[in-house]
Parts: C-alpha cells; structure tokens; sequence
C-alpha cells in the first residue's frame, strides 16, 4: 500500500528540494519516521525532546487535520499526506 | 540607521532580519518581532505621543513599519468607554469598554493589523495583498487595500454573513468562496502563499500583521492616563491579539512609561468553537483543535494558530478563560446595547457573556479595572438577532391614531 506525502517549500531545505514521494507509511509515527529517515536533516524538526511531534507541524490526511482522525488511524492506499508549517490564524 | 526590529523564531530564537515568511527556517515555529527596546527608548516620551495625532501611528516607534510608509490613514484610537451602565449590572464601579466596534474605517480590531501589514506588503513589493477570514479581516484588507491602489484578493468560507460579503466587494475586491470552514480557508491560503507570491497579511506577513494589535494594548493604557488596568477580557480566534495586548503592556513597562503591574488576561470564546477556552479549563497549554459551530463566526477558528501562546499567556498572567453559547451570546449583545449603546457584533456578545461569568464566578472583582474589549461592530451581524424582534404594523400619519397606538401601548405596558 502507498501514500503520497506533500513537502512545501520551506521544508524542502531539508529534503535536497523533493516536493513528495510516496512511501508505505500506514499511520501517523509511521510517516514521521519514514520522513526522519529518509531525510536525516528534517528528522530534529519532527518530533521534540520528548519524541512528541511538534505542535507547530501540521498533518494532513487528503483535506483532514489528523488530529480529528487520531494517532492511530490507519492510511489507505493512495492517501495524499500533507504536512503544513506553523498555520496562520484570525483574532 | 537600520529599523529596530526584526523577525525571530518564537522557539528556538533564531533571528532572521525581514521578509516576508511567518515561520523559522530552520525549526518551523511561528516567528514572531522583536524590537531593540534599547535603540527605541529615549526616543519618544508620554508628551511626544500626546502631541501626535490621534491615531495607531502614535506609536510608531513600536511598530514594525518601513523607513518610508504611508502612515496617513486615521486608523485606531478607538474611544475608551467608561461603561456606567453595564458596571452597574456587574455590580463594578471600574468597568471599561474598548470600542473597537467604530475602528476606521471598516469597523473592527483588524483595521490595525492590516493597517501595519500592508505597510510591510508594500515594502516588500507585492502586487496582490490578500488574507484567509471569517470576514472582519478581509473588509479590513479589502478596504485599505483600495485606498493605497494595492489589488486585493480574499478566500472566505462560503457561509459567511451576507453583510461581510458586501462589505468586502464594494471596495473592488475579488472574493474566492471556499466550500469549507475557515481552518480549511486558511490551510489552503498557507498552500497557496508557500507557491505564489502573493502577500497574505495574515500568511506570509503575519509577524507584521499581529504586531497591529499591539496598539489595542497602548491605547487601554494611554486612554487610562498611563496605566494598566487590572484585568482585560479578550475575544479568541487565533488566539493572536490577547498575547499582543500581553507584550504591548510588556513593552510600556519595560520602557518605563507605566508602572509595573501584573495585568489579569481573561480570554473569550464561543461555546460552539472553544478550543483555547477548554485548554485553560483544563489546566493545559497543548490545544485539540474542535469543528466549529456557532453563530460567532468571527471567532470561529477551530484550530488556532497562537492556541497555545494565548494559553500560555492567560495562566502565566493568573487569568482565566470562559466561553458563550449562542443564546449567550444574543442576551450580551443585547445587554451591552441596552446599558451602553453599544451595538457590537457576535465576538462582542462572546466577550460580554463571557465577562458575565467571570464576574459571577468572583474571578474579576467588582472593585478591580476591567476593560473589555469590543473588537467588532453589531451592523455586521444582525443576521443574529432575527426573530428577536416582533415586526410592527404601521399606523396612519394622523395624530388621532398615534394617541390610540399610544393608549394601546400604555394598556400593554401596565400588563
């Protein structure tokens, strides 16, 4: 089974400029670490000191905030996985 | 001389001079801007303010403008009300309302924020200024966008109050509906600001954009002669402006132009969408982000991009937060108007309800200086108030039949 993880600009920095690739990863610490291990120089930037994955870093699972689908929701084939940096706000 | 601030990242400090990005390079956290406090001190003082116009640019040296920047537009200084009649209800002689609800010149808070975000999107070049909004941010953008000939190009979720829409596309704007709630909005805007070089104040000049905010902050301390009252009570979206207001008294006390003192930030939100308000409640910082459902869709951000600096800030300053249900936050509407004369829209009747609570659960004290802030104008959203009001039949133009519509009324009254 495979998902398509998106990489925006700024994180490319990070990824010798891959915009997304697809992986096997089946559910959230599954894509972080493949994303930690395939890219050594973004891995310190996933996950704090504690090993929890940074406030800050937003997933996307196709159009939804994977905090509404759960840590262990399961990814199905051809998922589209979007990370977005520290989002924006209104008030 | 270079300006005296620049941008930096809010976790791991790094420094990144300015430019139009919202977060670190490096680490992904949101930046923010820091000011060289000792550059800026000495350069004006209390007398210098009074002196300028009365205006959010009085205090421009804590401002992130450019060197060069059209600082003419009247925007800010809104009146600080001394609030007799709702003091009564809370039974406080010391109550005051920030009234944000006639900020020029699109009635809301948000008039500030753009006001020093498209300072900056003028600076930096662009062409196209845009934002993700719940509809006060982009009447704001909107309207001082076509003031400095700049073009501007708003995404809004697709239920918006029609009110907000108009308000927007008189002054020439392009509105994108989106068929999605706002935290969707602005996820695409982040896509959209990461490909295209557009200046969304609220995206990529974000750490210019809050800063405006700042200005809410000076003007509650300047209007109460220079110093800071006991308590603030602040709507939350994002959760941007409460910190603001935060570091704005931060800043005066650190310059010495009031006295120290340990200001109370009490935040508000809406019950429907109270992810920030739940948190405090719940004695943690970390934010769960919610799907919004209120009628206050000003504030309805169900994952808030400063959630858990407002947090942070509420607990660390020994304050509270508290949330409206829509029935609420009707009622405070309606309190804040019939005491104060004040029509502010759903985020006002949050606060107000809000502040409601907190007076009764004894967390603002009656004898304590509270400012609540008003941030936008009840023309807006008078969707929210259908069916509140019975519609009345019209009578003749004769004086016979308004003595017998009077009569009738007097019977009715006497009941």
């Amino acid at each position: 089974m495979n998902v398509t993880v998106h990489i925006p600009t700024a994180f490319r920095r990070h990824t010798g400029g891959v915009e997304k690739f697809e992986c096997s990863a089946t559910n959230l610490n599954d894509v972080v670490d493949t994303l930690g291990t395939r890219f050594p120089e973004l891995k310190p930037h996933l996950r704090d000191q504690d090993g929890k994955i940074r406030r800050y870093l937003n997933i996307y699972v196709n159009d939804e905030d994977i905090r509404f689908l759960g840590a262990n929701h399961l990814f199905s084939e051809g998922d589209e996985i979007t990370l977005v940096p520290s989002i924006a706000g209104g008030k | 001389m270079p300006v005296p601030y620049q941008l930096q990242c809010r976790e791991c400090r790094a420094l990144w001079g300015n430019q139009p990005v919202s977060f670190c390079q490096n680490c992904f956290a949101p930046l923010e801007v820091t000011y060289d406090l000792a550059q800026i001190r000495g350069q004006f003082n209390k007398d210098e303010i009074a002196r300028r116009g009365t205006t959010l640019w009085r205090y421009k040296e804590l401002l992130p403008l450019p060197e060069v920047c059209d600082a003419s537009l009247p925007v800010g200084f809104t009146p600080l009300v001394k609030a007799a009649g709702l003091g009564d209800y809370f039974r406080s002689k010391s109550l005051y309302l920030k009234n944000d609800a006639v900020c020029f010149p699109s009635l809301s808070f948000k008039d500030r924020v753009v006001a020093v975000a498209l300072t900056q999107a003028r600076n930096f070049g662009f062409e196209i200024v845009s934002c993700s909004s719940t509809g006060n941010l982009a009447n704001a953008v909107a309207a001082q966008a076509a003031r400095l000939g700049l073009k501007a190009c708003v995404f809004i979720p697709a239920d918006l109050e029609p009110a907000k829409i108009v308000n927007t596309q008189v002054y020439g704007a392009k509105i994108i509906r989106i068929a999605g709630n706002y935290d969707q909005v602005n996820r695409l805007c982040s896509q959209i600001a990461d490909k295209h070089r557009w200046g969304f104040v609220n995206v990529n000049l974000r750490p210019y954009y809050a800063e405006g905010s700042k200005t809410v902050g000076y003007e509650i301390a300047e209007q109460l002669g220079w110093r800071l009252p006991d308590n603030v009570v602040v709507p939350m979206a994002g959760g941007s402006l409460i910190t603001k207001i935060y570091k704005a008294f931060n800043e005066l006390m650190e310059l010495g132009l009031v006295e120290r003192k340990n200001v109370k930030l009490f935040g508000a939100q809406a019950t429907g969408c109270s992810p920030i308000s739940a948190a405090v409640k719940a004695g943690r910082t970390e934010i769960d982000p919610q799907k919004p459902n209120t009628i206050a869709r000003s504030l309805a951000i169900g994952n808030p991009a400063d959630g858990y600096y407002a947090a942070s800030t509420i607990t660390g300053s020994g304050g509270w937060a508290e949330d409206s249900s829509d029935p609420e936050i009707v009622d405070a509407i309606m309190l804040l108007a019939e005491t104060e004369g004040i029509f502010t829209e759903t985020a006002g009747g949050v606060t107000v309800g809000a502040a409601r609570k907190l007076y009764g659960q004894g967390r603002i004290r009656p004898e304590e200086t509270t400012v609540l802030c008003i941030t936008g104008n009840g023309l807006k959203t008078t969707d929210a108030l259908a069916g509140r009001f019975e519609e009345s039949e019209p009578i003749a133009p004769k004086l016979a039949f308004f003595e017998e519509y009077l009569e009738r009324e007097l019977v009715k009254e006497a009941k």
